[in-house]
C-alpha cells in the first residue's frame, strides 16, 4: 500500500509517498535542508518526522535575501 | 533514525539543531530561543533593562520574531517600520506595513510602533530617490541601506530610545563575513559586530540580538510562536550576492554542522583580540544640514540623495 501526502511549496502543489522523512523530501526536491521547514497540520514538524499517511505538509523556506 | 526526543522533557522534537547537539519540543525551543538571546544581550553588554530600544521592523520572521521576544524579555521595545516606498508590481511595502501593524496590536500592551513613510517626508520613497537609469538592483540595494540606516538613526535620536536593534541573524552576519573575507575589505571587516557603540556625533547605538541564531532557528521561533510574517522577499533580492554565499554556507554546514557558527564565532573572537591592528576608522564630521557622522565634509550621503535640487523621475520597479 502506497501512501500518499499532499505537499505545497512555494506556489505549487503535489503528493508525495508517505513512507518518507521530511529530509528525504527536501532532498529529493533539490532542496538544502538547511534552508527548508516542514510543517504539518498547522505544528512545526522536524526533519526526521515521516510525511504520514493522511494530512498535509507546508515546506516553508528560511532564507531571506537582500 | 527516528524523531529525537526533546532534550528537557523527552517530547518529540520539532527542531534538531545538530551544531548544538540539541533536539528540543515547541515550548522548550521558544524558552531556548529566549533565555539565549538574554544571554547573548548581556554578553556582548547591548542594553539594560532601563534603556528604551527601539526594533526596526520590516515585516520579516526576524524582526517580528526579535520585538515579540525583547518584549517577553520584559524590555521596554517599541517598533519603527519604515515605509520604503516599494511597490514593483506586487505591493511589497503595503503588505509588508500591514503585517506589521497587526503584529504590533498583539505584542504587548503600551508598546508603541513608529511609522515613517519616506514619501511624505521627503517627497521621494526609495525607488525614486535611486532614479531611473541608476544601475539596476545593487544601485537601489545601496540607496535602500543608506535610507534605512539614516532614518533609523534620526528616528531613535528625535525620540530619545538608547539603542536600535535590528533582526540580522547568523546566516545574514556570516554570508557578509564572507563576502568581506572574499574581498579582504579590511575596512568593512573591523566594523562588523553585534553591537556597534554609540559616538559624539550622534551615532545610537546599534546591536544585533539575534545574530547567535541560524536563519532556520528564528524562522522555526517565528512558526513556534504563531507570528504571521511576510514570507515573500523584497521582489529587489531577487539575484544577490547575499543568497549565492548563504547557499554556498548552507551546503557547508549540510556535510559538516556548525560550520557556520564557527566561521562567525572565531571572527568575532579574533576580532575582539584585534585581528587588525592599525585599521582605525577614518575621522568623521558632523554634515552641515543634519548634524550625522559623515567621512567628507559638507552633506552627509543621505542628505545629498535628498536635497531637493536632485529631484529625478520615478523608477520603474516592476
Ligand atoms: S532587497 Fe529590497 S529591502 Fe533589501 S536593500 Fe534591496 S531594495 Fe531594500
Ligand atoms: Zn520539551
Ligand atoms: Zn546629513
Amino acid at each position: 500500500m502506497r501512501l500518499m501526502v499532499k505537499v505545497f511549496f512555494r506556489e505549487s502543489e503535489f503528493e508525495s509517498p508517505g513512507n518518507i522523512t521530511i529530509r528525504e523530501l527536501i532532498k529529493g526536491l533539490g532542496l538544502n535542508p538547511q534552508s527548508v521547514l516542514a510543517v504539518k497540520e498547522g505544528n512545526l514538524v522536524s526533519n526526521e518526522t515521516r510525511l504520514g499517511s493522511e494530512g498535509e505538509i507546508k515546506l516553508i523556506s528560511v532564507i531571506s535575501g537582500g | 533514525m527516528g524523531v529525537h526526543r526533546c532534550r528537557k522533557c523527552a517530547a518529540d522534537s520539532v527542531i534538531n539543531m545538530p551544531q548544538h547537539r540539541l533536539a528540543l519540543c515547541a515550548e522548550h525551543f521558544m524558552e531556548w530561543v529566549e533565555k539565549s538571546t538574554l544571554d547573548f544581550i548581556e554578553k556582548h553588554r547591548m542594553f539594560e533593562p532601563e534603556d528604551r530600544v527601539l526594533v526596526a521592523v520590516s515585516g520579516g520572521k526576524d524582526s517580528l520574531s526579535l520585538w515579540r521576544i525583547l518584549s517577553k524579555l520584559g524590555f521596554h521595545a517599541d517598533g519603527l517600520y519604515i515605509d520604503l516606498g516599494i511597490d514593483a508590481g506586487c505591493a511589497y511595502s503595503k503588505r509588508s506595513a500591514e503585517y506589521v501593524r497587526k503584529f504590533a496590536r498583539t505584542v504587548s500592551p503600551g508598546v508603541e510602533l513608529h511609522v515613517l513613510d519616506l514619501s511624505s517626508v521627503y517627497g521621494r520613497a526609495v525607488p525614486e530617490m535611486a532614479g531611473r537609469r541608476a544601475g539596476g538592483r545593487k544601485k537601489l540595494c545601496s540607496v535602500c541601506g543608506l535610507v534605512k540606516r539614516h532614518e533609523m538613526n534620526r528616528v531613535a535620536r528625535e525620540l530619545g530610545y538608547q539603542v536600535i536593534v535590528t533582526g540580522h541573524n547568523l546566516d545574514d552576519e556570516a554570508a557578509v563575513l564572507f563576502g568581506n573575507t572574499l574581498r579582504w575589505d579590511v575596512e568593512y571587516l573591523v566594523r562588523q559586530a553585534p553591537v556597534l557603540p554609540a559616538d559624539d556625533l550622534g551615532l545610537v547605538k546599534r546591536a544585533k540580538p539575534l545574530a547567535r541564531f541560524y536563519e532556520r532557528e528564528t524562522a522555526a521561533y517565528a512558526i513556534v510562536s504563531n507570528i504571521d510574517y511576510i514570507q515573500d522577499e523584497c521582489p529587489f533580492s531577487k539575484g544577490a550576492t547575499s543568497l549565492r554565499l548563504k547557499e554556498v554556507l548552507n551546503s557547508m554546514e549540510n556535510g559538516s554542522p556548525g560550520t557556520k557558527l564557527q566561521f562567525y564565532y572565531s571572527f568575532l573572537r579574533a576580532r575582539q583580540k584585534g585581528i587588525f591592528p592599525g585599521y582605525d576608522r577614518p575621522a568623521l564630521q558632523a554634515c552641515e544640514k543634519c548634524g550625522q557622522a559623515t567621512g567628507i565634509p559638507g552633506l552627509c550621503a543621505f542628505c545629498r540623495l535628498t536635497a531637493p535640487e536632485k529631484a529625478t523621475s520615478p523608477a520603474n520597479c516592476g
